[in-house]
């Protein structure tokens, strides 16, 4: 493609050894910052590789003038991507930083590694309901990542949690209903939940209508695919979220080692004319 | 009939000129996007620059209305879509690649191919993918659409391995959208086996429907 994909930020190739040193040493906080990213990114799940990125979700050297810890986040966001349950004890411990962007990465994390184990830590941030929801003053985000919780309790199967997420439907950011939302449906498999959403593709809101699209592809609600095709929103994301749509649908019907069924042909038609 | 500055509508005997005035003063993405509409259904070559410049304006809604101008326009588009091409942004670049497949002219086949093969950005290897598979290939002369056809099972094929599973399902589209169209039938038992191969082994599922989808296609009795 003429680019090389292994380089680092100036340009050179990175090897699997050179990016756990890289993220080992400390004298270059940006060179550990960029190995924590690369390490996720081409997926290198080798056990020096989890356990230098581990030790990085406690780094004290790299803070952002927030006070925010930038090496934590990428850590935390490339251990969801390596699969190792065995880390998901120091994810947890993640969810008291101070930092939001540690926890929220931490929750997101735990939520693709997909282990019933971090539920009960998840439900503590919903602690205090939609009542102690609310915005941090002079930041861009909520007291806690609950998006990431509520969407996290919803794919791990968080059934017992279900009285403390509805609630969460009637709070005043739409993302966060949204969340709930999705949650909701993957603990209940209530239909109704997903009308909600599908409402919200056609939200006069860009923004409100591209997160229903793909809370909708995430949870894979069939019976939405044309109104996510007709959506006013770019090609390439109505493509995701008809292909979770579309995957979660193979899934259950057992493709490919079973027929694909009319509802799935119809999926790859509308597809096609989004290309 | 449409709106350009609040409240001041245009009759419907608006000139060209007058429509393109109306998307430089537009003063909203909501009022660019009627604009360019009304612009798009006058169906008037002097519409082009105009039309082509909106695929750049990071207005998707704008850019839907202006490829459809453009498509409606058809072969008169195609000169100046591919002079456009180059050196765009990269959302500019996949619109533009979208309304040059979407109108199917040969004379784009060089652009499509390089696209296809080389772009870094995958929106644009996408839609060129799916350009390859709809040209126009009557347009040619049989040897013409036989060398050309040859060309663009090279690129597709090697499109199904493309690292994004977006372009390796439109890569496959395209292949059956070829292999309906074959000058020379000695191509069709390649694409198949290619097919079969991304049907059994393509990590994505997506792709392994559309892979089945079109083997159901062209291997059905006729």
């Amino acid at each position: 493609m003429g680019q090389e994909p292994l380089a680092n930020a100036e340009g050179e190739s990175l090897t699997v050894e050179q990016a756990i040193e890289n993220l080992r040493q400390t004298a270059d906080t940006g060179l550990r910052y960029y190995a924590a990213w690369w390490l996720g990114r081409f997926r290198v799940a080798e056990p020096e590789a989890i356990e230098a990125l581990v030790a990085a979700l406690q780094d004290e050297g790299d803070r952002a003038p927030d006070g925010g810890y930038p090496l934590r986040r990428n850590a935390a966001r490339a251990l969801g991507k390596l699969g190792d349950r065995t880390v998901i004890p120091d994810l947890i411990r993640c969810l008291d930083c101070d930092d939001y962007y540690v926890r929220e990465a931490a929750a997101q994390a735990l939520e693709s590694l997909g282990d019933p184990q971090a539920i009960s830590a998840l439900r503590g941030l919903l602690a205090g309901g939609v009542a102690a929801a609310a915005a941090v003053p002079d930041k861009p985000h909520l007291v806690q990542p609950y998006n990431a919780v509520l969407e996290a309790l919803g794919t791990l199967g968080a059934v017992d949690a279900i009285e403390e997420i509805i609630p969460f439907l009637g709070h005043e950011v739409a993302q966060v209903q949204n969340a709930a939302t999705r949650a909701l449906y993957q603990l209940t498999g209530d239909g109704t939940y997903c009308d909600r959403l599908v409402e919200r593709l056609q939200a006069p809101n860009l923004q409100l209508r591209r997160s229903a699209m793909m809370d909708l592809g995430a949870i894979g609600y069939l019976p939405a695919a044309g109104a996510i095709a007709a959506t006013l929103a770019e090609n390439s994301l109505k493509l995701i979220a008809l292909q979770g749509v579309l995957e979660s649908h193979l899934g259950q019907t057992g493709f490919p080692q079973a027929r694909l069924t009319d509802e799935a042909r119809q999926v790859l038609v509308l597809m096609d004319e989004l290309l | 009939m449409g709106i350009s500055r609040a409240g001041e509508r245009l009759d419907v005997g608006a000139t060209v000129a007058e429509l393109i005035q109306a998307i430089e003063t537009a003063d909203s993405k909501g009022a660019m996007v009627v604009a360019v509409n009304c612009l798009a259904a006058a169906k008037d070559v002097a519409a082009l620059p105009t039309l082509i410049t909106v695929l750049g304006y990071n207005n998707p809604g704008a850019a839907v209305a202006a490829v459809e101008g453009l498509v409606a326009l058809s072969h008169d588009a195609v000169p100046a879509l591919l002079e456009q091409i180059d050196g765009y942004n990269y959302g500019a670049r996949a619109w533009a690649i979208r309304a040059v497949a979407l109108i199917g002219d040969p004379r784009a086949l060089p652009v499509l191919l390089d696209t296809a093969k080389g772009d870094f950005a995958l929106s644009v290897r996408r839609a060129a993918a799916r350009g390859l598979g709809t040209i126009d290939w009557a347009l040619l002369s049989a040897e013409q659409a036989a060398s050309g056809q040859r060309d663009v099972l090279e690129v597709l094929t090697a499109a199904t391995a493309d690292p994004e599973w977006v372009v390796r399902y439109a890569a496959v589209a395209g292949l059956q959208n070829v292999a309906k169209a074959l000058i020379d039938s000695h191509q069709k038992p390649p694409i198949l086996l290619c097919l079969h191969q991304v049907f059994q082994h393509d990590e994505t599922a997506a792709v392994q429907a559309r892979a089945r989808t079109a083997l159901d296609a062209l291997e059905s009795p006729p």
